[in-house]
């Protein structure tokens, strides 16, 4: 299949090659990537550009006793280091984080995590600035760190923000959802009740491309032109304006091609300000790009849930009723990108795909002495943490009632006559035809099969497991009533222009970092005005460029943005309709729509296609009034409510006994994700979803020593999965399109990376199960595996 | 990115030439070969030369020669050529088996045998290799040449005979009849360090009793053979129940230290486990070759 | 110092300082931006560039050791206007989401099939596997080597009529 470049003018319908909407087509985006003529930050290089880089701290916690920069200044490569007591000077030593708190942009008093940024240093270019970072003296006063988030609220325990005010301890929030008597009530009265310790590790998203910026702040009109890797421009912006304090109209943010992004790029980090900062202190451009180490030490990390999971039963298997409390290990800053309402971000969908009769959470933050964030890491709002707290307790219940997982999940599963579903923590799931998906995966599985083959492995003593996950996801935030980030409702703009030949612009205000949205969003104007996807252009990433709008992470780009978009391209056709009236002196109620063109009801040779109208709109035709001489519009899309994904899963691992090595045989994923626009890009999305899924599961984790070292910080050691380490991917789909969507579209960009690795560690913990090992945290090493057959399941953190 | 601290660079033009180098440069001169552990390590500034002696042009050095019964391997001999070199397949799998697993492709079509020796990493895999077969290193300095036996040739983690102004040349396997050898390692994921590995080596004498036998960890605080397991297989013939006997005597003998890679009695557990493994492996293709020589007449 | 090398079939001559990496002397010097860089210890592969034929990693490889050799980076893969068969595999099977590894992966790939004209699955991830992905899953990548494989004489000129 091959998309033409050259291509006949507007048809009215397309192939299954080139569909005019939805349907598998080539990305747009792919002839300059193959090309190798992407445009990523550290492509950008500006006239007289000065490179940046960061002195960072080697100790995780200590007073900042003193800073000698005077070496570093002689260098004749530099032209500026920058302080913390600096910043003081211009009120930007702090900057505030996406959760009311406040971040340390340069270390003024204290050092509270291993890699804080203490310095910036300025200079001609990159290897210089590398260079006079050995030559800044630092002197530290060590102080005991908080590494464990479990003693985080011990008396005693050193007092991490000693900085605020009346601050005695490390507690952040409290935070509960569902009803606790209730819930409790259910308990006491059930057959069956079993409970389990489970620890979500700290993890990072790690995108290929680490994060950074080139600052351009032109001192005589004072603009500022900031390129980074954003997956958020526009709420930059606003927060640039707020913390910077340069007026909002005179910033340009521009976020160009993204390495990926996996959450990592949603905050803004000190790097970013001091790459600012270097600029008006300099006069020139200057570019900071992290590296790999700095990357994985300080910026955003995920998870980092520590839950105690309870699920009640009667002892024939209906699931009755959920409850968890959970440590949130939120570093040293809390600085999680969460909706304001919403510190646990969307854990609260922990009731799962299952028809409950009471639920309860109770989230506590605490900080530590580690790297600031909590970061949705391809996870929407801590849903992944959700999931897989419900998903290994529905799995221990099986095992406890001695019923298989599938049989055991497809008795509980909400119904299709149950939607919309209102669950007991507040959320009203929009549809879903669950068992139907369950049972899809297990008919591609060969489910009783494989349950056979595990059995005659046992007696022969190999080690086999078949692991199930079934999950709901709640992405799309979402309504502005309930949502927003900083005091930003969480909408989205798109405008849609179609030029006098009919070809057409579409701006967005959300942010690809490799999800295809020039294609996608192309694809849904299509579908929508029936011009080619080829003909449209979608301009994205730059706030000069595009509307106001929250950006992409949450897998919000399709349910919010691509509501929008389809929102707008209905209100050009509309126009159209009216404009095509009186090219064709009938009236508009007279005209009828096929994909392209508008014709008189009856006689469809009497028609004019978009591109006729678009240059009627554009010429002379003598317009109707209120009908203004252009075939634009703008929409600003707020989601009535957030939309509900879902998928069932099935993995199948065998575990090497001698060594406790685990291999993903096979990996079966059936996802719904409503409306399908391009399926090759859906697939592509769950592809890498679940490889990020085998990685938590059997081998990322950011650990720290008891002195608060990071144990993470390179890519020896934080390990992510290579071709080797993945089967080829199975995957089916059902579509049950959202109800209130105007497209019906779900979104699926984080929809695996929620539901792979409960699949993964139930199949582990089936291989184990001779052992009579319930449960085992993740990731899945040989040694922690091997340790889990010895019964020690669960490793010290 | 990270980047190196700044130094001279010069290329060699032949091993006298680099010897000329590292003695006109001094102490603070390093010789670089594939550089797949030296220039990380320069990189994140653990290791600072004032001149990188680059000899990669030494041709002369990258070679696979079988002589009488021993095969010459250059010091040059990048990792793929090891890997995909059939004599070294048929005469030594142990290597073959270990090249498969050291590092990624990519790394290995710049990696060398003299490199991985020459940075002693207690986890590299090819170090256990060639303390397993007995080989001899043949170092080269302004004094002249001389062959060191593995033993002579580590000094502990990171530290060899190889004084500074000396280069490995070549490495010098001794060819056994009817033998056979292996080698398993265990790893977090592909291309990272090994957990531990094991190798062994085994030769047959006519009547398929163990003539010879020699068993090594790697990452497991062993640089040596581990005589007391040896010892029980020697002059018997191979049985499961003398492997698991070895399997402990090794397990026994290992001095692992707890990391992320697993604690102590895990990596215990795998000296055991890839032992009795490797001495399986290792003996079942002796008999092959046994077989093969016995055919050949 | 002053090195001479062939890249992308081009003498250049430069002046440089020893240390500089080769990742670094393409994209900075060379301003050959299709050259990416992802990490600090080799792991990453998002720099691999073709040294004489051979994929390398060109984050830890000296500027000054490829001196007198002949770099291959992904601006080079297409020739005159023709797209190598394995830049349309990797459109045609969606081998690529970000972008960010893929002139790495493309040029291991073109490497591979140039010794190894039809890999089998494993070949291709043995071959790939000191390269990172985070977006795709590698099961498209995978793909997208086999494509170029069937379709060694595949040809696009740019912007003009394909044929697939």
């Amino acid at each position: 299949m091959t998309i033409l470049e050259g291509h006949p003018a507007n048809p009215a319908a397309g192939d299954a090659d080139r569909p005019i909407g939805y349907g598998r087509l080539q990305r747009k985006e792919d002839p300059r990537f193959v090309r190798g003529k992407g445009n990523y930050v550290d492509d950008i290089v500006l006239p007289g550009m000065l490179h940046g880089a960061i002195l960072r701290s080697p100790v995780a916690h200590a007073r900042l006793v003193s800073i000698d920069t005077s070496k570093a200044l002689a260098h004749p490569g530099v032209k500026a280091v920058i302080t913390g007591q600096d910043l003081l000077g211009l009120k930007l030593a702090w900057a505030p984080t996406l959760s009311a708190d406040v971040q340390a942009v340069l270390v003024t008093d204290k050092v509270r995590f291993q890699g804080q940024e203490v310095a910036f240093v300025v200079a001609e270019d990159r290897y210089s600035a590398r260079d006079a970072l050995e030559l800044i003296e630092v002197d530290y006063d060590v102080l005991p760190a908080v590494v464990d988030a479990r003693k985080a609220l011990d008396p005693g325990a050193p007092v991490i923000r000693d900085e605020i005010e009346g601050r005695t301890d490390n507690h952040i929030f409290d935070w509960e959802a569902g009803d606790k008597a209730e819930t409790d009530a259910v308990f006491a009265s059930a057959d069956v009740v079993v409970s389990q310790e489970m620890v979500y590790p700290r993890s990072h998203p790690a995108p290929m491309e680490t994060c950074g910026a080139v600052a351009d702040y032109e001192p005589i009109d004072g603009t500022l032109t900031l390129y980074e890797t954003s997956q958020a421009p526009h709420a930059h912006r606003t927060l640039f304006a707020i913390v910077a304090g340069i007026p909002e109209h005179k910033i340009r943010i521009v976020s160009p091609d993204i390495g990926g992004g996996f959450g990592n790029k949603v905050g803004i980090y000190p790097g970013y300000i001091l790459a600012v900062v270097g600029s008006i202190v300099t006069g020139k451009p200057v570019k900071w790009m992290e590296d790999r180490s700095e990357n994985l030490m300080s910026t955003s990390f995920a998870r980092d849930y520590i839950m105690q999971g309870e699920i009640a039963a009667t002892k024939e298997g209906k699931i009755l009723a959920v409850r968890t409390t959970v440590l949130a290990d939120h570093g040293a800053f809390n600085a999680t990108a969460q909706p304001t309402k919403y510190p646990a971000g969307f854990f609260h969908i922990f009731t799962g795909s299952y028809d409950l009769q009471a639920a309860h959470c109770k989230v506590t933050g605490v900080y530590t002495n580690k790297a600031p964030g909590g970061v949705a890491y391809a996870c929407s709002f801590r849903v992944t943490e959700a999931v897989y707290l419900v998903e290994r307790m529905v799995d221990i219940l099986a095992r406890k009632l001695e019923m298989d997982p599938a049989e055991l999940r497809l008795k509980n599963l909400i119904k299709p006559e149950q939607f919309p579903y209102k669950n007991k923590t507040g959320w009203e799931y929009d549809s879903g035809d669950y068992a139907t998906a369950l049972r899809k995966s297990m008919e591609m599985a060969g489910y009783d099969e494989l349950r056979r083959e595990q059995k005659e492995k046992r007696a022969r003593g190999e080690l086999m497991g078949i692991g199930i996950s079934f999950f709901t996801e709640t992405v799309g935030a979402g309504p502005r009533k309930h949502m927003d980030i900083v005091g930003l409702g969480m909408n989205d703009g798109a405008e849609l222009r179609v030029h006098p030949t009919g070809k057409a612009v579409v701006r967005i205000s959300v942010q690809s970092q490799g999800q295809g949205h020039e294609t996608t969003f192309a694809q849904i104007v299509a579908e929508e005005i029936g011009i080619p996807p080829e003909d449209i252009d979608v301009v994205h990433g730059d706030t000069d460029q595009t509307p106001f709008g929250l950006g992409t992470y949450g897998s919000r780009s399709t349910p919010v943005s691509g509501a929008a978009v389809a929102l707008v391209a209905r209100k050009v056709r509309e126009k159209a309709k009216f404009i095509a009236a009186a090219m064709l002196e009938t009236r508009p109620e007279d005209l009828e729509w096929e994909k392209g063109r508008w014709f008189v009801k009856g006689d469809p040779s009497v028609g004019k296609t978009m591109a006729e109208i678009a240059m009627g709109a554009h010429g002379t035709v003598a317009l109707p009034e209120g009908i203004e001489g252009n075939l634009d519009a703008e929409v600003t899309y707020d989601p009535p409510n957030l939309t509900f994904p879902f998928g069932a899963y099935i993995c199948v691992v065998d575990v090497d006994p001698g060594t406790g090595h685990v291999k993903v045989r096979r990996f079966i994923a059936v996802d719904d994700c409503g409306t399908r626009i391009n399926p090759m890009i859906i697939e592509g999305q769950v592809h890498g979803g679940l490889t990020d899924g085998v990685g938590m599961a059997l081998m990322q984790i950011i650990e720290f020593d008891a002195e608060g070292n990071n144990l993470g910080g390179s890519f020896m050691d934080y390990l992510i999965p290579t071709a080797l380490e993945v089967p080829n991917w199975e995957t089916g789909f059902t579509v049950t399109p959202s109800p209130h969507h105007p497209i019906g579209a779900k979104g699926i960009g984080e929809s695996a990376t929620v539901g792979s690795p409960p699949a993964i560690v139930n199949a582990v913990v089936d291989a184990l199960a001779p052992f009579g090992i319930q449960h085992m945290d993740m990731p899945c090493t040989p040694a922690r595996v091997w340790a889990a057959m010895q019964g020690r399941p669960r490793p010290p953190i | 990115m990270q980047i190196p601290a700044p130094f001279d660079y010069a290329r060699a033009t032949s091993v006298e030439d680099a010897l000329a180098l590292l003695d006109r440069h001094g102490p603070e001169s390093r010789v670089v070969a594939g550089g797949h552990s030296l220039l990380p390590m320069m990189r994140l500034r653990l290791a600072r030369p004032e001149w990188l002696i680059d000899i990669n042009d030494l041709y002369e050095l990258d070679f696979i020669l079988r002589e009488g019964d021993y095969l010459r391997v250059g010091a040059m001999t990048r990792h793929t050529t090891l890997l995909e070199s059939a004599e070294i397949a048929r005469l030594f799998p142990i290597i073959t088996d270990a090249e498969r697993v050291i590092a990624d492709p990519i790394v290995r079509n710049r990696g060398t045998i003299g490199g991985s020796l020459c940075q002693a990493d207690p986890a590299e895999d090819l170090s256990t290799c060639c303390v397993v077969l007995r080989a001899e290193a043949v170092v080269r300095g302004p004094g002249g040449e001389r062959t060191l036996s593995m033993s002579e040739f580590h000094r502990g983690p990171y530290e060899t005979a190889v004084a500074q102004n000396e280069i490995l040349c070549e490495v010098r396997f001794p060819i056994l009849p009817r033998s056979g050898s292996a080698y398993e390692k265990v790893e977090r994921r592909v291309g990272d360090w090994a957990v531990v590995a094991a190798g062994a080596a085994v030769s047959l004498a006519e009547d398929g009793t163990i003539d010879d036998v020699s068993i090594g960890l790697t990452a497991a605080g062993i640089d040596h053979t581990i005589a007391e397991a040896e010892a029980v297989l020697h002059g018997k013939k191979p049985t499961e129940g003398l492997f698991i006997e070895a399997g402990r005597l090794a397990a026994a003998a290992s001095d692992p230290i707890a990391d992320q890679r697993g604690p102590v009695d895990y990596k215990r557990h795998l000296a055991d486990e890839l032992t009795r493994r490797v001495l399986r492996q290792a003996c079942a293709r002796a008999l092959e070759a046994r077989h093969t020589t016995t055919q050949e007449g | 110092m002053q090195i001479s090398m062939t890249v992308n079939g081009e003498d250049i001559t430069r002046e440089i300082e020893p240390r500089v990496l080769l990742v670094h002397f393409i994209r900075d010097v060379l301003r050959l931006t299709g050259t990416h860089w992802g990490c600090d210890t080799s792991n990453c592969g998002t720099c691999v560039v073709l040294m004489d034929g051979l994929p390398v990693k060109s984050c830890t490889v000296l500027a000054a050791m490829a001196d007198g050799h002949a770099i291959t980076t992904v601006e080079g893969l297409a020739t005159g206007g023709t797209l190598d068969p394995v830049q349309q595999g990797f459109m045609e099977e969606h081998g690529l989401q970000c972008g960010f590894c893929t002139p790495g992966m493309m040029l291991t790939a073109r490497a591979l099939l140039d010794r190894n004209p039809h890999p089998d699955d494993g070949e291709i991830r043995e071959a790939i596997s000191g390269q990172m992905c985070r977006c795709t899953g590698y099961a498209t990548i995978v793909r997208s080597v086999k494509w170029a494989a069937e379709h060694p004489a595949a040809q696009e000129t740019t912007g003009e009529e394909v044929t697939a």
